[in-house]
């Protein structure tokens, strides 16, 4: 037990530390290095409450996809970032007022409130016989399927719509146009000419 | 203290949705960190999801969360998208000349 909270105290550590990294380095790129350590260790935590798959889904959803993609992003776009961090302590003030009045909500929610043990009936109780990932899978695809398809078709629209957002057509490239090449006509491009006799034929062009 | 119960978990979510919110307020000018700070959000209210889940043996919060990533990564890379274009316009990414995306 004493270790279990001895983890637990030490990824917490990791995680508020790097979140509080996150928003306060001045260097874009190690914010999003302090992100992926935040998702590694949040990852871990989710391990530790036994919901080992969705802590390896946060593992490559997060760390693998989303945090790469804000990497990528940010060495594709060459802005000078440290000139973007001016005006970070005129809002100091406001912004900590803000964050505390939610964090003491939150708090005073947290602190205060009694869970009822028989509130929710639910008909989807974990068998701890079976693993999580079973378990999950037992309730996905058979209860939450339109949902699953949902969020599927959800996945299908952002994609299309993040390719057609940053497609861009070149002018200055010379394409393949299919089209004209295949609907061209020999009358287009062949001309016959009678030529006659030691005259020659004369080319306009 | 030594007893790691679900309090413990809420605690750590609602700091790590506080930082979040904060970070939307510090960083006023640079998009990227507030995209970034609306995953940390999102992150925060999974480990809510996942703890209640555990805790009251219910896999259901389980599958929700599972849901939330998805939309998180479609979020994030239509967010990116736009930042991208509005670069490509622009040449800057100040949030103050958004507004231009009006039209």
């Amino acid at each position: 037990m004493l270790a279990h909270s001895i983890i637990f105290y030490f990824f917490s550590f990791i995680t508020i530390a790097s979140s509080l990294m996150v928003i306060a380095s001045k260097n874009t790129v190690h914010a999003v290095f302090f992100l992926i350590l935040d998702f590694v260790s949040i990852s871990s935590l989710f391990i530790m409450l036994g919901a080992e798959f969705l802590g390896m889904l946060t593992l490559i959803v997060y760390v693998g996809a989303v945090a790469v993609l804000f990497l990528f992003v940010v060495m594709m776009i060459n802005v000078n970032f440290s000139e973007l961090k001016s005006g970070f302590l005129e809002y100091i003030p406001f912004g900590l007022l803000i964050g505390l009045v939610i964090l003491l909500e939150l708090g005073m929610m947290i602190a205060t409130w009694k869970y009822k043990p028989d509130f929710v009936v639910s008909n989807s109780i974990v068998n701890k016989t079976i693993t999580n990932t079973e378990s999950l899978g037992l309730v996905i695809y058979t209860d939450y399927i339109f949902f699953f398809q949902l969020s599927g078709f959800i996945l299908l629209v952002a994609m299309i719509g993040a390719i057609v957002l940053t497609f861009r057509r070149k002018e200055s490239l010379r394409r393949q146009d299919i089209t004209t090449q295949v609907s061209r006509e020999r009358t287009d491009s062949v001309e016959l000419i009678e030529v006659k006799q030691s005259e020659g034929v004369k080319i306009n062009d | 203290m030594i007893e790691i119960g679900l309090t413990h978990y809420l605690f750590l979510a609602s700091i790590i949705f506080t930082i979040g919110v904060i970070g939307i307020f510090l960083n006023r000018k640079n998009v990227i960190v507030i995209l970034m700070s609306v995953e940390l959000i999102l992150i925060a209210v999974n480990i809510n999801l996942v703890s209640f889940s555990v805790y009251l043996n219910d896999v259901v919060g389980q599958v929700f969360t599972l849901f939330v990533l998805t939309v998180a990564a479609a979020e994030a890379a239509i967010g990116l998208a736009i930042l991208v274009v509005f670069f490509r316009n622009k040449g800057s990414i100040h949030v103050d000349d958004i507004n231009s995306l009006k039209g």
